[in-house]
């Protein structure tokens, strides 16, 4: 069955969502170790509520996959560490906290995130920035792509030093461009009543 | 050096989280007042330049490559406060959006990146510029606030990471610093290219950051020599050896309390002196000096290297 309205959850129901979330993070965070069996209890929660939420496993195996290197190697380095800390119950309790926080991003959209936090009176101009960032998010980065496949096509990278001073230029004339947008960003929206 | 959740401890996360949040809404406040209303939008603008400016590949040897972290970038540009605004909604984006960095250790990675690092880097910018004003002090400041920068939050992140005993400090300092020595080498000299082409597109919007002639302050002077040879006991101790001394065993033995201040006094004193002097505290002060003369050396290398490739020469006169 496929849904095809959108649906638009209240803020209330979106802070009620991040409340849970954090909650179930501090769960796993505070599960003893000396209990492995929890941690089965908590995986088959989260791979329910994954499976409720008919997020494709392609995705959420992508992103785990993207994430793991860190966590592997402060585990394997807490292998040979003398904490007494087994690094196959550190690797496990992370990868569920990062399944949680997936699971969140991959069912929450932005603008609903947003509305959330702002209820629980997260301060405005942070949620402003929060906004703009997640708008602009995607601008930037297809101009900086731009720019780069411009600059590929004219020009020859013989050395590494070249390569490094380009790839600055490109990265310069990104923040010159975003300063310029913010400008016209700004006049846009006072022309639509905004205030500070 | 996004810390996932599981890594640190409800005492360390919860610690961080507080001192993050309050940190946060100083800037914040300071940011309503001072900022102009017409540059509120560049907040935003700059975070997504932010992350996207971290998709610019840096080539370093053998295929692999660097990119920018930019918070001490986005601090010369912008004032400290802003940035750490700024870097701060990149973080959260980060963590709820690319689950990049933990919900817990948010509080954490806001400490590290968003605070230590972004208001370290900015300090050690404003102290080398001061005593060294200009387009190539600027160059060269930026070049060792964001080498030092990156030193800054990766011992912190070390830090914690001892505090939560996750891992043993014996470990995560030399493990975190030997990787990051390098990377805040790329960190520093990616930013000063930057920088160097903001100024030749756009002079007027680095120009807040350009003070003019000041004579040397001795205050800054000295915070910069406790701030540097800070960050370059880490040059020294992931080669030192890692023979416990007294002091070390001590604080092992007297539980984590000690354990954050104790390693780094014996890191300081201990593997970190020059031969032939007695005094502890006077090789650490003479070592500190050497550090300082081979960071600026090396920075004032690289800037001489890139500016004549980078700019002509009438833009740097300004």
């Amino acid at each position: 069955m496929k849904r095809n309205f959108k649906f638009t959850p209240t803020p209330q129901l979106v802070v009620r969502k991040i409340i849970g979330t954090i909650t179930l993070i501090l769960l796993i965070t505070l599960t003893p170790s000396t209990h492995p069996i929890w941690f089965g209890l908590e995986a088959i929660l989260l791979l329910g509520l994954l499976w409720w939420s008919r997020v494709l496993l392609r995705c959420v195996l992508r992103r785990l996959l993207i994430l793991s290197p860190f966590v592997a190697g402060t585990a394997l380095a807490a292998h040979y560490s003398a904490t007494g800390l087994d690094w196959k119950i550190l690797a496990l309790r992370s990868t569920l906290c990062l399944l949680t926080i997936i699971a969140f991003a991959e069912t929450t959209a932005v603008s609903d995130l947003l509305r959330g936090l702002r209820l629980i009176r997260v301060p405005t101009l942070l949620v402003t920035t929060l906004a703009l960032m997640h708008r602009y998010l995607f601008v930037l980065a297809d101009e900086s792509s731009r720019m780069n496949r411009a600059r590929a096509a004219r020009t020859f990278t013989t050395g590494r030093r070249l390569a490094w001073l380009q790839a600055a230029s490109v990265a310069g004339q990104l923040f010159v461009r975003a300063t310029e947008r913010a400008e016209r960003v700004y006049d846009a929206m006072c022309a639509r009543g905004w205030k500070a | 050096m996004h810390i996932p959740d599981g890594f640190l401890d409800a005492k360390t996360a919860l610690t961080t989280a507080t001192l993050s949040a309050i940190a946060v809404s100083f800037a914040l406040r300071h940011v309503r007042r001072e900022l102009p209303s017409r540059r509120v939008p560049l907040l935003g603008l700059s975070a997504a330049f932010l992350f996207a400016a971290q998709m610019v590949n840096f080539p370093i040897a053998g295929g692999t490559s660097g990119h920018l972290l930019g918070g001490t970038l986005i601090a010369v540009l912008l004032g400290p406060s802003a940035a750490v605004v700024v870097v701060t909604t990149v973080l959260i984006v980060q963590c709820f959006l690319f689950a990049d960095g933990g919900v817990l250790a948010l509080g954490a990675n806001i400490f590290n990146m968003g605070l230590v690092a972004t208001v370290g880097g900015y300090a050690v910018y404003r102290c080398v510029n001061l005593m060294w004003p200009g387009p190539r002090g600027r160059t060269v400041a930026l070049t060792v606030a964001g080498w030092s920068s990156t030193i800054f939050a990766a011992f912190s992140c070390a830090g914690q990471l001892a505090w939560s005993q996750t891992l043993v400090w014996e470990i995560a300092w030399p493990a975190m610093t030997s990787i990051h020595v390098l990377i805040g080498l790329g960190e520093g000299i990616i930013s000063a290219l930057i920088l160097i082409a903001i100024t030749r597109t756009r002079p007027d919007l680095v120009a807040t950051s350009s003070l003019g002639v000041t004579p040397v302050r001795w205050r800054e002077f000295s915070f910069l020599c406790l701030l540097i040879s800070l960050g370059l006991a880490c040059f020294v101790a992931p080669f030192a050896s890692s023979a416990r001394d007294g002091l070390e065993t001590v604080a092992i033995q007297g539980g984590f309390a000690h354990r954050a201040l104790a390693p780094l006094q014996s890191v300081l004193a201990a593997d970190y002196q020059i031969p032939g002097l007695t005094s502890p505290a006077l090789s650490t002060a003479l070592a500190g000096m050497l550090g300082i003369a081979a960071v600026l050396g090396l920075a004032l290398l690289i800037s001489r290297l890139v500016l004549r490739e980078a700019s002509p020469k009438k833009i740097l006169r300004e």
